[in-house]
């Protein structure tokens, strides 16, 4: 981290609002403490109807989006834009999944992080030419086991460090068209006021059982220039919401700003923590997979918003930049954080139909 | 913070697997394992079977337990729970060959389940072989020169 003095923080050019969203999510997290929050689960065996793991991780994006277009009564000739990302080589996940909309699509990879890499990029493509954006991603946890730990069905003990990768998908409706105000049905209207991309932070970590480790350091230097450059305090936000530095990430974060002067932990929460019981559910250091953040997002976080419970939320998507073959052949494992900031103001009393 | 503090600082922090807690399930588990494995040889024993085909019969039991209870989708969860208890007796090498195959099913029987059936039990088949040879040519090499029995 050198001495930059320019400045990164981008405001779309336009006000942009979060029209939409729509949240999928597997057995495990239906059983968690958002459980009742998701638009749709599959009760059975993760499978969605579909014969492959992976077709089960797209059909789950498919119905986020259609979800999430849904909720803002558009369909897909409305969207400008698809911005997606997931897990999977070459992130089938999204290529398949959302085939069938016939948007411009344009995938992402920034593995957790996914979710506000999308949102930052939907926001300033609606800041300057885009209407709206769909931004979706996905995790499975059983094509994650596969491509990046064991099989499914390996038996075998986890280390209290490690997180679960989340079945889930997320979609947000992000768009510029003053008129989408109409669309929404809370008391509050959610903006995004700023973005803040993150760097690629190599701090050394070399256990594929210790992510959060690896993507705290990214995070904290994302929320330090952020903090340096806006002014602001972290008291000052009613949530800093992480997503997903588990358990063991959560608190080198706290830690990391804290030996900066800034005291993140009262307002801090994480994705991967909100999405299991870690207890009750045995999740060791919580969720992670592009999936968590984004379902916790567009069902947890963002409904709060509508209802003004937060108004001021910094949103910091975190990834481990990796993948089992540059593990294996023993490079270190470097994180990324990128930062969104959202706002939600009341509506004129008026306008709430 | 430089790497190597943040590195030692990371692995400090770190919660350890609790030994305290795993190692007795281990030892319940693995020997219970066993205790059965040694009922089941006495049964095929009462059958009239000879020595060697007992021993293979008891062998092949477990392993089909292991495959079926893996296809069940319990074995995984056992084995959360008791670690090198099922991990070290056939039952673990059975888990680490039958759970790829399952997965790879979906990819075809050639380049999926035939090409992918021992990427974990793959190093133990490999260097447990490979050793076995060596172990050969040592002890023959030893008799030839009229070393041993």
């Amino acid at each position: 981290m050198g001495e930059n003095k320019r400045l990164r923080i981008a405001v779309p050019g336009k006000r942009v609002r979060v029209i939409a969203s729509g949240s999928v999510a597997g057995r495990e997290e239906r059983r968690g403490p958002l459980g009742d929050t998701f638009d749709f689960h599959d009760a059975g065996d993760d499978r969605f109807g579909m014969p492959t793991w992976e077709r089960a991780e797209s059909e789950m994006q498919r119905l986020a989006m259609q979800a999430a277009l849904k909720g803002a009564i558009l369909d897909d000739g409305d969207l400008d834009y698809l911005l997606a990302g997931d897990l999977m080589n070459q992130c089938v996940g999204s290529n398949y999944g959302l085939l069938s909309f016939g948007v411009p699509y344009i995938g992402l990879y920034g593995a957790c992080s996914t979710m506000a890499e999308g949102m930052l990029l939907g926001a300033l493509l609606c800041g300057s030419t885009a209407r709206r954006c769909g931004v979706a991603t996905s995790s499975h946890n059983c094509t994650a086991e596969r491509q990046f730990r064991f099989p499914v069905e390996y038996g075998g003990q986890r280390p209290p460090t490690a997180q679960w990768t989340a079945t889930a998908a997320g979609a947000v409706i992000l768009s510029s068209v003053p008129e989408d105000v109409d669309r929404l049905h809370g008391s509050f209207e959610i903006s995004v006021s700023e973005t803040l991309a993150g760097e690629a932070i190599d701090a050394g970590i070399t256990d594929m059982g210790n992510m959060g480790a690896a993507m705290a350091p990214a995070a904290a230097d994302t929320l330090e220039r952020y903090f340096h450059e806006s002014g602001r305090e972290p008291a000052s936000f009613d949530l800093i919401v992480t997503g997903d530095l588990g358990a063991e990430g959560s608190g080198i974060l706290c830690d990391l700003l804290a030996v900066h002067g800034f005291d993140v932990a009262p307002r801090h929460t994480d994705c991967g923590l909100l999405l299991y019981d870690r207890e009750r559910q045995d999740k060791h250091a919580g969720g992670s997979g592009c999936g968590c953040s984004a379902v916790v997002m567009a069902s947890h976080v963002l409904r709060n918003m509508a209802e003004g419970v937060y108004r001021d939320v910094l949103f910091v998507g975190t990834g481990a930049l990796m993948s089992p073959l540059t593990v294996q052949q023993g490079r270190s494992i470097p994180g990324i954080g990128h930062l969104v900031h959202l706002e939600a103001q009341r509506r004129p009393k008026g306008e709430i139909q | 913070m430089d790497r190597k503090t943040y590195k030692r600082y990371a692995a400090a922090r770190a919660k350890k697997s609790p030994s305290i807690v795993n190692c007795p399930r281990a030892f319940l588990v693995g020997g219970a394992i066993c205790a059965f494995a040694q009922l089941l040889r006495d049964l095929y024993g009462l059958l009239g079977w000879e020595a060697k085909t007992v021993g293979m019969m008891t062998s092949a039991t477990l392993i089909f337990l292991a495959v079926l209870l893996t296809g069940l989708g319990v074995f995984d969860k056992i084995a959360a729970f008791a670690g090198a208890g099922t991990l070290v007796p056939i039952t673990g090498f059975a888990n680490a060959v039958a759970s790829p195959a399952i997965d790879a099913r979906t990819e075809g029987f050639v380049l999926g389940v035939g090409a992918k059936i021992f990427t974990v039990a793959g190093p133990v088949i490999l260097y447990g072989i490979g050793t076995g040879v060596l172990y050969g040519i040592v002890y023959a090499t030893l008799r030839a020169a009229g070393i041993g029995g």
